[in-house]
């Protein structure tokens, strides 16, 4: 390998690794609500597309793209985890709780129902059309490290969702809520029965997983600043085979598995087609549930007879 | 000596750290009725489940008339001559009384999916013939007047008897029944235990039992099994067994 | 011959008319919007046709055989596909035009039902929304690939595809001729269908969604089973596709999407998974309900409420009526328990 190619080689990792925290960001969010209800979110994607909604018109209405920098970035941040979480919370009080003793497939199908719903009200209401996202980062080069770019956009995406990733790992474990929501995890009767409030505990998983979606969709936003209300649909499926990839209900898993899944897709753009980047996620999704079905980091289940 | 139906040897079955089934031993020839007994989480259901290849046991071998069923599906079992009932029920309870029978009956059957589909003389041939056998059955259990009622419906006892007259169906050597008097009363079990005996006798029929109340097995098993914490902790005859100290210091600590 | 073949073989036969002569019916339907319909109408009517086929062919996986595919828009991508590429080929230029159309399905099917095998074998170990997300996966990449095909048009799409002409011995136009390829295709489609689940072969697909366990134990091949509900799905999922590629004329990749799979969905949960009359009445409204009511909808407030509302019904059914309008009941029972409603409401109407 010459010098140009391993840039070139350390240029796509860099940018697989960047896409890859935000598919982890949203990965970890179907895993959350996976775990503890047993059910594809599907509109966990438009809760995403909904919370970079909300940083555009937040970043519009307060002229944030003039005055770029941490704190506007904070805004935005904010604005689509409060929305996010709203939204979150709303359509599990509303579709998904008074669906909770029905089958399993029924959730299912409800779950595509708000998804769709939120896709084409989304078009009603934000418009068709993609709009350009408030820069409020500017993508400079920061530092060349021997030819590599390394871009502020970049640093940004993952010193910000590291700090996330940290957080949660430190909700998760050492918080009681956390503790609640592993105990729900494992086994919902035997939590209820040891006294945990388990609809609090699910909305509460709604909210932390939202608010995860909101924060990478304004991570989205600052990278591929075109933003439509059909953004969601590929990207979270994507996000979602990430999730499967590390191991369902697995929080390590969804983060690995997103930064895999970023790295792969970067790796077949830039080196065979950008064509079958798409197809690349899907082909992924059915190797590994072939041959690994309960993912990288995952347990096995087995059915009681 | 008869035919060797079923023979499992050094059978064991670990879940994680768990071991739920450790060295288990059996040989069930045709026509024997031998009973498999044991408290709350012996590991009896487990043992069927490994037996009947809906697990695949960790060690040993199980042989169902000498074939090694290591790497048969629980269907190919059934096609040996082996077949069970379930603790939990597990009819097709959105399916007619008549055709829970008849889909057990299926594989006996010689026309295939193309004949239905173009309703060939052969389709009706074989479906005329499976309906009268299923028919057949559910009269000798009393459900014949209630072939057409959803089987979810049914009332419990009934729901039993159904799962007993679907495993029939399969036309089998040797069925499995996992307390199929469990949720009875004391007269409905009774009649249950004759019926037991009764098609064992008419259908020439090996078969073994699990029951957790030990009491009602001894009057009708010839041979009894005790299985205690996964692991078989007596064998002999009703009489044997109920004096065996062995069994009675495992049944007292968790039965009354 | 004993007199039980004899009886088998004659009712063998009395299953031959009643499909015949829904066929007749159709086309004779056929015939009367060939004069009295515009051509907007002719073409929704072809689509419920369409829709039918589509409908009732997902429903054999979803509804009875319990498995959960989000793929059938795939599958009829392959069919639509084949039939759109088959038909201009010189090689079929000898056949005279009715022939190859009525026959063209069954290539459009063949291959959607190889795809439909390929998709089939990984429902070997996976169920439920794994399984879901897997046909998701599968139908996205059969759309990636067409998309990369310069063969079909890649992402321009194929534009002009021909669809049947005027048979003028049989007093056919192109419209008539058309619906009647649509027709004979989705009786067939109904017919097999409906007979594969109405019989005793066909109540091992019902065994595998009640209980896989239980129909395991019984000697049911499940894997068998599923693979044959996901082959005969797609082969019919191919020939809807066909049949679509002869009425709108146009294909593009991007018509095959996940929602256009989502669509399929809607109409078979509104109908009742498990019910084919509800399938195609679902159908037919679903078809109808864009076209006609929303269109005027659309215009009056210039949005696309269709989505909208589809998702907005999907969502209500499943949180206040799951089972659809007709849960597993077929027309039969549905005409059974109209007349015992009407009977009893007459005798209770009766003076004291």
């Amino acid at each position: 390998m010459d010098q140009s190619s391993a840039q070139e080689f350390i240029q796509h990792l860099i940018n697989g690794i960047s896409l890859g925290s935000i598919y982890a960001l949203i990965a970890l969010g179907y895993t959350m609500v996976y775990g503890i209800l047993q059910l594809i979110n599907f509109a966990h994607s438009e809760v995403y597309m909904v919370g970079a909604f909300a940083a555009y018109y937040t970043g519009k209405g307060l002229g944030l793209d003039q005055h770029p920098g941490f704190g506007a970035l904070f805004a935005l941040l904010l604005a689509a985890v409060v929305v996010c979480s709203i939204l979150g919370v709303t359509i599990e009080r509303l579709a998904y709780r008074p669906l909770r003793k029905a089958p399993k497939l029924n959730i299912l199908i409800t779950a595509i129902g708000v998804s769709l719903l939120l896709q084409y009200s989304g078009q009603i209401i934000f418009g068709a059309d993609p709009k350009l996202f408030p820069e409020v980062i500017k993508d400079v080069t920061v530092f060349q490290l021997g030819g590599v770019e390394v871009r502020s956009l970049d640093i940004t995406i993952l010193v910000v969702g590291t700090l996330v990733m940290i957080g949660l790992h430190f909700l998760v474990h050492a918080t009681k809520i956390g503790t609640a929501m592993r105990a729900v995890s494992s086994n919902t009767m035997v939590a209820r029965l040891m006294g945990i409030n388990v609809d609090q505990v699910i909305s509460f998983t709604f909210v932390i997983g939202s608010s995860l979606a909101g924060i990478a969709s304004v991570l989205v936003g600052l990278k591929y600043p075109k933003i439509d209300p059909l953004m969601g649909m590929l990207f979270g499926i994507k996000a979602f085979v990430a999730a499967v990839l590390g191991g369902i209900g697995s929080l390590p898993g969804a983060m690995l598995g997103g930064v895999i899944l970023g790295l792969s897709e970067e790796m077949v753009v830039g080196y065979l087609s950008s064509t079958y980047r798409d197809a690349l996620a899907f082909g992924i999704l059915i190797v590994i549930l072939l041959f690994r079905p309960s993912g990288l980091l995952g347990s096995q289940t087995r059915e009681k007879v | 000596m008869s035919e060797v139906l079923l023979e499992a040897t050094n059978m064991k079955m670990q879940f994680g750290g768990l071991c739920a089934v450790d060295g288990f031993n059996l040989t069930l020839r045709s026509g024997e009725l031998v009973g498999l007994i044991g408290p709350n989480g012996a590991g009896k259901t487990t043992c069927f489940n490994c037996l009947t290849s809906v697990y695949k046991p960790t060690e040993g071998v199980v042989k169902i008339r000498s074939v090694d069923t290591k790497r048969l599906r629980p269907w190919q079992i059934s096609k040996l001559g082996m077949t069970r009932t379930f603790q939990n029920i597990r009819l097709f309870r959105d399916l007619s009384v008549l055709d829970n029978v008849i889909v057990a009956g299926l594989q006996h059957t010689r026309h295939s999916l193309l004949d239905s589909a173009l309703r060939t003389p052969r389709h009706f041939i074989e479906e005329a013939r499976l309906k009268e056998r299923a028919l057949e059955l559910l009269a000798i259990f009393n459900l014949q007047d209630k072939a057409h009622l959803q089987s979810g419906g049914l009332p419990y006892g009934e729901q039993r008897r159904l799962e007993i007259v679907r495993a029939l169906a399969t036309e089998p050597r040797l069925i499995l029944l996992d307390e199929p008097a469990a949720g009875m009363n004391h007269s409905e079990t009774e009649e249950l235990m004759k019926t037991i005996a009764k098609i064992r006798k008419d259908f020439h029929l090996a078969v073994l039992l699990i029951e957790h109340d030990m009491k009602l097995v001894m009057g009708i098993c010839e041979r009894i099994i005790v299985l205690d914490h996964g692991v078989i902790i007596a064998e002999g005859t009703p009489s044997e067994i109920q004096s065996n100290p062995t069994v009675i210091a495992a049944y007292l600590g968790t039965e009354d | 011959m004993t007199t039980e073949d004899r009886v088998a073989r004659f009712k063998s036969l009395g299953s031959i008319p009643a499909p015949m002569a829904a066929i007749v019916l159709l086309s004779l339907v056929g015939v009367l919007l060939d004069t009295s319909a515009n051509p907007y109408t002719q073409f929704v009517m072809l689509l419920i046709l369409t829709n039918v086929v589509l409908a009732t062919s997902l429903n054999l996986v979803n509804g009875f055989t319990g498995q959960f595919s989000l793929g059938h828009a795939g599958f009829m991508a392959v069919g639509a596909y084949t039939s759109a590429w088959l038909v201009t080929r010189p090689e079929l230029s000898g056949m005279p035009d009715l022939v190859k159309f009525l026959i063209l399905p069954i290539a459009g099917g063949a291959l959607a039902a190889v795809a439909g095998l390929i998709v089939g074998l990984p429902s070997l170990r996976l169920r439920g929304d794994y399984l879901a997300i897997v046909t998701l996966g599968f139908g996205e990449i059969i759309r990636v690939v067409l998309l990369n095909s310069e063969a079909v048009g890649g992402a321009r799409g194929l534009y002009g595809i021909p669809s049947a002409q005027a048979v003028p011995e049989l007093g056919l136009s192109p419209f008539s001729a058309q619906f009647l390829v649509a027709s004979v295709w989705s009786v067939i489609t109904f017919v097999v269908l409906w007979r594969i689940v109405h019989s005793a072969k066909g109540r091992a697909f019902l065994s595998v969604r009640e209980d896989e366990i239980a129909a395991e134990a019984m000697g049911i091949n499940i894997t068998q089973i599923k693979v044959r509900a996901f082959v005969i799905s797609a082969f019919f999922a191919g020939v809807g596709g066909s049949l679509f590629a002869h009425s709108v004329k146009y294909l593009n990749p991007s018509t095959f999407t996940f929602t256009k799979s989502v669509d399929i969905i809607i109409m078979i949960v509104l109908g009742g998974m498990g019910s084919f009359t509800g399938a195609v009445i679902a159908a037919a409204i679903i078809t109808v309900l864009p076209e006609m009511v929303l269109r005027e909808l659309q215009q009056l407030t210039g949005v696309d409420l269709r989505m909208v509302i589809y998702s907005l019904l999907l969502i209500l059914f499943m949180i206040l009526r799951p089972s659809g309008i007709l849960g597993t009941r077929e027309a039969p029972e549905l005409w059974r328990s109209l007349r015992d409603f009407f009977q009893r409401r007459s005798v209770s109407e009766k003076p004291q």
